[in-house]
């Protein structure tokens, strides 16, 4: 391990789908502790990347991969690594709200089940969807379907459900895409609060967002990590040019 | 008018084009009458035939709708409508049909879902291509094969395995039958399967979830009005299917409900006995009386399952709750 602060280390990572490179010799750390925020153009490779890192690529059928990622010290790729229990440590949230069917008390109760946990679930749901900023608006309906409630609410429900199995790190794919700013703004109170005890890699498409809650931010363009540092230098002082007509919203 | 520029007057109406659009919309729309309307001269005609059994003094000198519920005078439960005192009690084929339905179905989902939850959740793509066409042409068997064969081999296999006295019975036809279900149930069921959004099951696995745990906990009820609506269709077929049930039944209208016994179903006695009935006589009506309750069933069957579905379906999507929360404010 070259940086004792790091949790996750990429080193050369690339990946396609079939033919098409997605990610090209990308190499990054995610330290402990952080909110690394990750932004880019649409098809840069956002998305690959963080879903390389709790190995959700692996359900598509013609993906590949080279280079390695390492959680902890150990290689994701080793074959004697659980990927249910890596996801239960390394959690996701994605862009589109994905309330599962049933109330929403099953919803958080679901990850738990997967686990075979017997911990103490109501004080473990409160908490959690205290984290989310959620419980006042939904105390009362534990017992009500998931889908009735509305997009914003539904994303922060998605939120504390990955909460619920305590994860070490909490990936997160343009969770506010969909959101109003108010919704929006109570996830980036939630994430403030959160970092305190979980890493957290942020993909954003909203640039602003990555300036107002990320502690480092990534540039990824092509497939490509173009650079990396604390989020107040990239967007000064980069080092790129394309950064910053990026991130001054010259293109995008 | 005259004032619009050749870009505007372009935008108008075509007389060919109102016309064509006219003959389009009336060919589909009298197809559809059509269909309704053969679906109600059929239930029509058969009510016709049927009713007699309600209305008819002659018929009711031989057999009316008490006389086929309540036990005869000379005691207990008897179908012999051809012996010098007819005997019409429908018990013996309500039971017969009864039992061999739920062998039927207590065979066939089990194995129609676990085919739909293995093709759709763990088959490689490859195995899903094959799997799904060759369950498929499982439908186009005609039954009268079906009921061969389960009347020739299976019988047999069955009576060996198990040491049955009989081999005509409702474990043998109910197998039989369930092949004639199976790829209804199993192809409803795998269209619902598939159709359930990737992003569940992305969400599942990045809670950590197994194959196992995302298929049965997250997409299986996430497709459950396609999976009961599967299984309604599939009862609908078991309650009506006749060839199978006819050839492979024993024919013994028993009171019973031991499946082990022969027995005769609904749909089998009207194929049976339609044939040699004198037109326009009581047992005649009593076969076209059973026929209306078949089709009354089944519809009723399909139209229940309808209204289950779409409950279900409001009741996942919160639809039922947001609209009786709306109500009270």
């Amino acid at each position: 391990m070259s940086d004792a602060d790091s949790v996750i280390e990429v080193r050369g990572f690339s990946a396609w789908y079939g033919t098409h490179a997605a990610l090209e010799d990308v190499s990054l750390d995610v330290l402990a502790g952080e909110i690394l925020g990750i932004i880019g153009p649409a098809g840069g490779g956002k998305s690959t990347f963080l879903r390389s890192l709790n190995r959700l690529n692996d359900l598509q059928a013609n993906f590949r991969s080279s280079g390695t990622i390492r959680y902890l010290g150990l290689d994701l790729a080793d074959p004697r690594v659980d990927v249910a229990r890596l996801r239960r440590r390394i959690g996701m949230v994605f862009a589109v709200p994905v309330p599962l069917p049933g109330t929403i008390r099953d919803n958080l109760a679901l990850g738990p089940s997967f686990n075979g946990t017997r911990a103490d679930l109501p004080a473990l749901m409160e908490k959690t969807l205290r984290a989310a900023y959620l419980w006042d608006e939904v105390k009362d309906r534990l017992g009500m379907s998931a889908f009735s409630l509305s997009g914003g609410q539904q994303q922060r429900l998605c939120l504390a459900r990955t909460l619920m199995m305590e994860p070490d790190v909490l990936l997160l794919d343009e969770p506010c895409s969909g959101l109003d700013p108010i919704s929006t703004a109570k996830i980036e109170d939630a994430l403030e609060e959160l970092k305190k005890e979980v890493t957290v890699v942020l993909v954003t498409n909203n640039v602003m967002q990555a300036s107002r809650v990320a502690d480092r931010t990534a540039f990824f363009l092509q497939g490509r990590l173009v650079e990396c540092g604390p989020t107040a230098q990239l967007f000064l002082t980069p080092k790129e040019t394309v950064t910053n007509e990026y991130v001054s919203g010259r293109f995008g | 008018m005259s004032s619009l520029p050749p870009a505007a007057e372009d935008l108008f109406l075509r007389p060919r084009s109102v016309l064509l659009e006219r003959i389009v919309e009336w060919t589909i729309r009298s197809s559809a009458f059509v269909v309704i309307a053969a679906l109600v001269l059929i239930f029509v005609f058969v009510g016709k035939e049927a009713l007699p059994i309600l209305t008819s003094s002659a018929v009711h000198e031989e057999v009316d709708l008490v006389r086929m519920v309540a036990p005869l005078e000379s005691g207990g439960f008897s179908w012999q409508p051809v012996s010098t005192v007819p005997k019409y009690s429908l018990l013996p084929l309500f039971l017969g049909t009864l039992k061999v339905t739920l062998v039927a179905l207590l065979f066939a989902i089990p194995v129609a879902l676990g085919a739909a939850i293995f093709t759709s959740e763990f088959a490689p793509q490859g195995i899903r291509e094959v799997l799904k066409p060759v369950v498929e042409l499982l439908a186009g068997i005609p039954s009268v094969v079906v009921g061969f064969f389960a009347l020739m081999v299976l019988a047999t296999w069955l009576q060996d395995a198990f040491g049955l006295l009989l081999r005509l019975n409702a474990i043998t036809a109910g197998l039989g039958l369930a092949v004639a279900v199976i790829p209804i149930v199993y192809t409803v069921a795998e269209d619902a399967l598939t159709a359930v959004p990737q992003v569940f099951r992305d969400g599942s696995f990045a809670l950590g979830a197994n194959r196992w745990q995302t298929a049965w906990r997250v997409v299986l009820p996430a497709a459950m009005p396609g999976v009961f609506a599967a299984c309604v269709l599939g009862a609908g077929r078991a309650f009506g299917e006749t060839m199978i049930v006819l050839m492979s039944s024993g024919n013994a209208p028993t009171v019973s409900l031991d499946p082990t016994e022969s027995f005769r179903s609904f749909s089998a006695t009207i194929a049976a006995e339609l044939g040699e009935a004198v037109h326009g006589g009581p047992h005649y009506h009593v076969l076209f009386f059973l026929g209306a309750f078949l089709f009354v069933v089944t519809f009723g069957l399909n139209l229940a399952g309808h209204w289950y579905v779409g409950r279900l379906r409001d009741k996942m999507q919160g639809k039922s709750r947001l609209a009786s929360r709306g109500g009270g404010r």
